[in-house]
């Protein structure tokens, strides 16, 4: 009965209901999202990682190694060499290595230059291995494996030749136009920066580079690719490597006597640790975020507080018919909270259509832009937490404008002050 | 307390009220008995104590002093909620205009009371539909919005919500005044005929002396200490 009476005065004044509910759902939505975006991105971090014991990199911070290395963020500040490298590999207790090698990139995304190890030892989101969707991985100096994301987005098939361009930016005006690589393996999505990797042999990486120098093709020298590819191609330094080790206790043994390295200073750091020590960052702007969006959602609140209280008065001439026809001033209190209710349930309801339809259009972009790989499902148990707080908040603010109408019940009874 | 009064719809003994904080009564009546069936006709100007009146015979408030029986029930004693829900039952109420909830349908508007005095809809409805076309409201109307109708409709429906449940108490406070000569006419003969079907007792307020020739009795708020006069 109250329901009803709820359900057809609110919609008997739709025109202020409506943008009542317009400003809830920016707010929830808001709420909600930030929520989804903070718990995705910590998991679509932590899964990135999920294999490796140890990252090794020129001595630098160990977020910046981490970043540079495993997401694909920021730039190295040094290379280390491949001695070096070849040295810590026959460390009796690393079971297994992967070199990566990074500076060039491919229309924005960037190139990982590696070896066939990457394929074999590289694990994300818990004990799952690289998959091929179609070809086989490089085997010629000239080879390169696609992640999932840059075949879809670039349009690439198998047999494909593309040129890569020498540093990281969307646009280089160098380009290693002479020596154009063929595309014969495209990896299976995984939900990581590895969709967004162009994957190319150590070989390849040193081939392109033979004939450069400071990052500059030397001018009056020429190598075509041919030539080169018949040229010693051991590379003279990598970017950094990730280290599996055979026995998880040998972590900070390794890491301390790769810290102590005579050969040349490296830096050796747990992931787990550095994605810690990340979130820590982060935790500041984190909460900061949740406040600010939760006075957002005090606002829409407040707003629809307001818009209820503004109503009473028009209502004045209800309240004086349902107390003469025998409700009770609890059900006046009842019919306000109620439709207190139904707005913000109704807005709940589209702030997650709201936020699903956001997310579907906006994984790509977070994907390619960020390296964020982002679930569609925004149903959490935080989000149903806050959904308790929305709805919690909304009935204590909706109890000004039911106090009133109780008040107006007791007080005004059947007169009407026009 | 004093004994039980047997037969009648409403009687009323040495009442006086006085709004909190004010100095003086607003409103003293020290006699007022009305059996079934005799309706009242009360003249008062506006701020003569009528609306406290209606207030006090309908539960709204209740009696700084004396005592007030509907149907035998001690008003000035029961609980608020025990008078809504007594108000629901026994009593129906006719305001000067606007009685009606816009948004609801004709239908929907009489069964409001039935809603909150707890009856069964399904009995209620034939009533209403039979109420309503009595008044003078087809059934293609029944499902219109209170908002579409006429003023003249609209104080019928409210008649027939007033009615529905047959109560002992009618009060209509200045029905007519929205209403043209011809319109108060039939809408008088009307409420008076259905009140007097559902053996309802009608307390009618208005300014206007003219309305007094429906009534055998008579009440003037600006003479309360004479009671009630024949007409």
């Amino acid at each position: 009965m109250l329901m009803k009476l709820a359900r057809l005065s609110l919609f008997n004044r739709r025109g202020t209901v409506m943008m009542t509910v317009l400003s809830l759902v920016i707010s929830i939505s808001l709420l909600l999202g930030i929520d989804h975006l903070r718990h995705e991105a910590k998991h679509s971090f932590t899964s990135t990682v999920s294999g490796t014991d140890l990252i090794v990199g020129a001595r630098s911070g160990q977020l910046n190694l981490l970043l540079y290395s495993i997401f694909r963020i920021g730039n190295a500040t040094a290379n280390l060499s491949w001695e070096s490298y070849q040295r810590i590999q026959n460390h009796p207790q690393i079971a297994w290595t992967i070199p990566i090698s990074l500076g060039d990139s491919h229309r924005g995304y960037r190139v990982v230059g590696t070896n066939q190890d990457y394929f074999q030892y590289y694990r994300y989101a818990g004990q799952q291995q690289l998959q091929l969707a179609q070809g086989h991985i490089f085997e010629e100096v000239y080879d390169t494996v696609l992640g999932s994301e840059v075949a879809a987005r670039l349009g690439y098939q198998l047999g494909e030749e593309i040129v890569l361009a020498h540093g990281i930016g969307q646009v280089s005006f160098s380009e290693h136009k002479d020596k154009p690589f063929t595309v014969v393996g495209i990896l299976a999505p995984t939900g990581t920066p590895v969709d967004q990797s162009v994957h190319v042999s150590l070989e390849g990486i040193e081939a392109i580079h033979i004939d450069w120098q400071q990052g500059a093709p030397m001018p009056g020298r020429r190598v075509s690719a041919e030539q080169a590819a018949e040229m010693d191609l051991t590379p003279k330094a990598i970017t950094a490597f990730l280290v599996g080790l055979n026995s998880r206790a040998a972590t900070f043994m390794v890491q301390r006597q790769i810290n102590e390295f005579r050969g040349e200073p490296l830096s050796a750091i747990l992931p787990g640790v550095a994605l810690s020590e990340l979130w820590q960052m982060l935790s500041m702007v984190e909460r900061l975020l949740l406040v600010i969006t939760l006075l957002v959602l005090l606002a829409g609140l407040v707003g629809m507080t307001t818009t209820l209280l503004a109503s009473m008065k028009e209502r004045q001439r209800e309240i004086a018919i349902l107390r003469a026809v025998g409700a009770h001033p609890r059900s006046l209190f009842l019919l306000v909270q109620l439709e207190v209710l139904l707005i913000t349930l109704v807005s709940l309801l589209l702030a997650f259509a709201l936020l699903f339809v956001a997310l579907w259009f906006g994984q790509d972009v977070l994907a390619s832009r960020y390296g964020l790989f982002i679930g569609l499902n925004p149903i959490r148990a935080s989000s149903l937490q806050l959904v308790g707080v929305v709805i919690g908040l909304s009935l204590i603010l909706g109890c000004i404008p039911s106090w009133l109408a109780y008040r107006r019940a007791l007080t005004d009874g059947l007169s009407v002050r026009l | 307390m004093t004994d039980k009064p047997k037969k009648y719809v409403i009687d009323l003994k040495n009442l006086q009220f006085r709004w909190p904080g004010k100095a003086g009564w607003q409103l003293q009546l020290p006699n007022l008995q009305l059996a079934a069936g005799q309706h009242l006709f009360v003249r008062g100007a506006s701020g003569s104590g009528k609306t406290t009146l209606l207030n006090l015979l309908s539960g709204i408030t209740t009696p700084n002093e004396g005592e007030l029986w509907l149907q035998q029930q001690p008003m000035h004693q029961l609980s608020a909620s025990k008078r809504d829900t007594l108000r629901a039952q026994q009593i129906g109420v006719v305001f000067q205009q606007l009685n009606l909830i816009p948004y609801l349908s004709v239908l929907d508007n009489v069964l409001l009371v039935a809603r909150f005095a707890g009856q069964p809809l399904s009995a209620s409805k034939a009533r209403a539909s039979q109420l309503l076309v009595r008044l003078g409201l087809t059934e293609p109307m029944h499902l219109n919005t209170a908002a579409q109708l006429s003023v003249g409709q609209q104080q019928r429906v409210a008649i027939a919500r007033a009615l529905l449940l047959r109560p002992a108490l009618l009060i209509a406070d200045e029905p007519t005044s929205a209403l043209d000569a011809d319109n108060r006419d039939a809408f008088m003969q009307l409420m008076l005929a259905e009140a007097n079907d559902s053996g309802t007792t009608v307390i009618f307020v208005s300014h206007d002396k003219a309305l007094r020739q429906y009534f055998h009795w008579y009440l003037d708020m600006e003479q309360l200490a004479q009671g009630v006069q024949a007409c």
